[in-house]
């Protein structure tokens, strides 16, 4: 028998391969999937990626290698469900975070139920995400669309704003946003007068929408949107003189900074998270600052930094191998052990994958109030963490026993 | 109350007014791609992303030198311009003679990068740029409150469009252009420096993108996205109007943000849409669009 040297080359080859393989295991790969393109570039994109890395630079002590890869999803569901896909299958991620736009967030998060891999979604505000698209591997950090009209959409209509006028986005997110929102104005006596819902993405003048706002003479004008979208409407709203209350269901800090004070001023809107809260959230801010010059940290941002941090704890404590072969098995040892960080502080994550931290009722100060760049919120009201998010047994979560 | 298909009247006049606004914006861009189009047989799809740095332009000469809004309608208009001779001398002038496809690709290839540079730059949430002294509150028509600002957008793109018209129609150097449009190598030989004039033409075009992005920055979020989400429903209108045609450009503009408006009322979900129903109608029944000469 006379052996070529294709031979010999393929039977190095497989030589090689149980040593490549114990190599990787060795190494936690996560994966930072969110809009680094598009609208919601800087509510999330490369900052996110920078706080993911911020946090596996922090978590010092382990016995294992990490790597945070990144990608652009575009908002589209089926790119980032393809993303998802190919990072899980074949790039060997362990845990994917991120994944703002609820509809791209929902289809990420089937991905990782099918394939038992931890899914950390912050940026996407889909209350399903826990409820009726929950899955044991998945855990929703930072906010969610019932927190963000409990605190918002009650609090306004305590203050008086009791009949509502929506200008919402039409995808699930924006009608998500409007359903919560209804419930909880309902439940404080408040009514809607009408909604008028617009394509996305696509839509950059709002006028005709505000003028029939202004015709229902409505006292609150409700924002079911995001990013750009919401700086426009805003922007838009102040040129047509409405005088009457706007709530942006909602609004990031850098949607504030975009639209300058002279015109976000008296704003009212909910972060889980705001850099000035206290001397921990100052201290992660003075961290990351000079890593993201141009960009604050908001509370995705802040949400991927944590989220990465209690990930990694929980893998460490589990053991690298059992870590690999099962993301609820990381997932519930998420849940098993007590969330500590600069952003957040003490908390926890429940059964249904929630993090449970306090939501914040802030309100956009006067050009005069702001004592420096950034300072944009005064805090207007503080929910408690058990009050804040869903009751357990209102999500429709199929393996949350009730 | 008076009610047209259950909407009060009074509801339509104002979405009227609205779409003759966002009209005469479409009307102004489409020019500027109507008359590139028309000299250079090059479909401009960097128009999006010139529009986007006229007002990128605007807020630096406010933020930067704290010069403001009305400067900015020529200064801008001509930074822009100047951009426009180059990317045309540099770029665009090598395609001549070859299909538009080309064109096409290289314009798109510029807006991308254009983007993306102002996205590194400048992030996606935009900067902001306040409404002129001026120009700011608003009047009560009775039907609607109308602000000052949006008054002054809908006269100052109608008096443009009307006086790049009278310098196509009615002036020596528009029947230069026209004739050049025609036969290039024939008006050459009566002693006309056309590879000039067709520079030129590309930097009117630009600064005429860059005059909307001045108009448009006051009102909408100044991000370097601004210009995307206007410039498909732009090349409709042309497409409509009929490419190359000034004046099917200039009424195509303000009809069809007219039936934009009207859809926002009735059914607001299908208002990105209609516009491109219009277009495929359009071009079943006549498709020379509008106001075009069949081929």
């Amino acid at each position: 028998m006379t052996v070529s040297r294709r031979m010999l080359l393929g039977g190095a080859a497989v030589a090689a391969l149980p040593l490549r393989a114990r190599a990787q295991t060795a190494k936690i790969r996560i994966g930072v999937l969110n809009d680094q393109s598009g609208p919601y570039r800087d509510t999330g994109g490369l900052t996110s990626v920078i706080c993911a890395r911020q946090a596996v630079q922090e978590f010092a002590a382990r016995g294992f290698d990490v790597d945070v890869i990144a990608a652009d999803h575009q908002n589209k569901p089926d790119i980032g469900a393809g993303i998802a896909r190919q990072w899980y299958d074949r790039e060997g991620v362990d845990m994917i975070i991120d994944v703002p736009t609820s509809s791209v967030g929902l289809a990420v998060g089937a991905v990782a139920k099918e394939k038992d891999k931890a899914y950390v979604n912050v940026g996407a505000a889909t209350a399903d995400l826990t409820g009726k698209q929950c899955a044991p591997s998945i855990v929703h950090w930072s906010y969610d669309t019932y927190m963000l009209s409990k605190s918002t959409g009650g609090s306004t209509v305590k203050a008086g704003g009791d009949t509502w006028y929506f200008i919402t986005a039409d995808y699930v997110f924006g009608h998500q946003l409007q359903r919560d929102a209804t419930h909880f104005i309902e439940l404080e006596g408040g009514r809607v007068l009408g909604a008028s819902s617009y394509p996305f993405p696509g839509t950059s003048d709002f006028s005709a929408f505000l003028l029939q706002a202004q015709s229902t003479g409505a006292k609150v004008l409700g924002l079911c949107n995001a990013g750009a979208d919401t700086v426009n409407s805003i922007k838009q709203a102040h040129e047509f003189g409405w005088t009457a209350k706007i709530a942006a269901m909602l609004m990031f800090i850098t949607d504030v900074h975009a639209l300058g004070l002279p015109v976000a001023q008296g704003l009212t809107l909910t972060e889980s998270f705001y850099w000035d809260l206290n001397d921990r959230t100052r201290a992660f801010t003075d961290r990351v600052r000079p890593k993201t010059p141009n960009n604050w940290p908001n509370m995705i941002h802040a949400g991927c930094y944590a989220g990465t941090l209690h990930f990694l704890k929980a893998v460490q404590d589990l053991g690298i191998a059992e870590a690999k072969r099962s993301g609820t098995a990381i997932v519930n040892r998420m849940k098993a052990m007590p969330t500590d960080d600069d952003c957040f502080g003490k908390a926890y994550i429940r059964e249904d994958g929630l993090l449970m931290v306090p939501s914040y009722l802030f309100q956009v100060k006067t050009p005069a109030e702001s004592k420096g760049p950034w300072d944009y919120y005064k805090t207007v009201h503080t929910t408690p963490a058990d009050e804040a998010w869903r009751p357990l047994s209102e999500g429709g979560c199929y393996f949350v026993k009730t | 109350m008076v009610m047209i298909f259950g909407k009060p009247l009074i509801l339509l006049y104002g979405q009227l007014t609205l779409g003759l606004i966002n009209g005469a914006f479409y009307a102004l861009l489409s020019l500027g791609l109507a008359v590139i189009f028309g000299l250079l047989n090059v479909v401009n799809f960097a128009h999006g992303a010139l529009f986007m740095l006229g007002a990128f332009v605007t807020w630096g000469l406010l933020t930067y030198l704290g010069i403001g809004y009305w400067p900015s309608l020529v200064l801008a208009p001509l930074v822009i311009g100047v951009l426009g001779a180059v990317m045309q001398r540099t770029l665009i002038r090598r395609l001549a003679g070859l299909d538009p496809l080309y064109g096409l690709l290289l314009t798109f290839g510029c807006a991308l990068v254009i983007e993306g540079l102002m996205r590194n730059q400048f992030g996606s949430s935009g900067v902001p740029y306040a409404i002129p002294e001026a120009l700011s509150g608003a009047v009560n028509l009775g039907f609607m409150v109308l602000p000052r600002y949006r008054a002054w957008v809908v006269i100052a793109a109608a008096v443009m469009c009307l006086a790049v018209w009278l310098v196509i129609e009615r002036t020596r150097l528009g029947a230069l252009l026209r004739a050049a449009t025609e036969n290039a190598p024939l008006v050459q030989a009566f002693g006309v420096n056309v590879p000039r004039m067709v520079t030129l033409t590309y930097a009117a075009g630009a600064a005429l993108a860059a005059f909307g992005g001045v108009l448009a920055a006051p009102m909408n979020s100044v991000n370097p996205n601004m210009g995307t989400n206007l410039i498909i429903v732009v090349f409709a209108v042309v497409v409509i109007g009929g490419m190359g045609s000034i004046l099917g450009s200039i009424i195509t503009g303000f009809g069809l943000g007219i039936i934009e408006g009207l859809t926002k009322v009735y059914y607001p979900e299908g208002s990105a849409t209609v516009i491109f129903v219009v277009m495929v109608i359009v071009l079943l029944l006549r498709p020379a669009g509008l106001f075009g000469k069949a081929a």
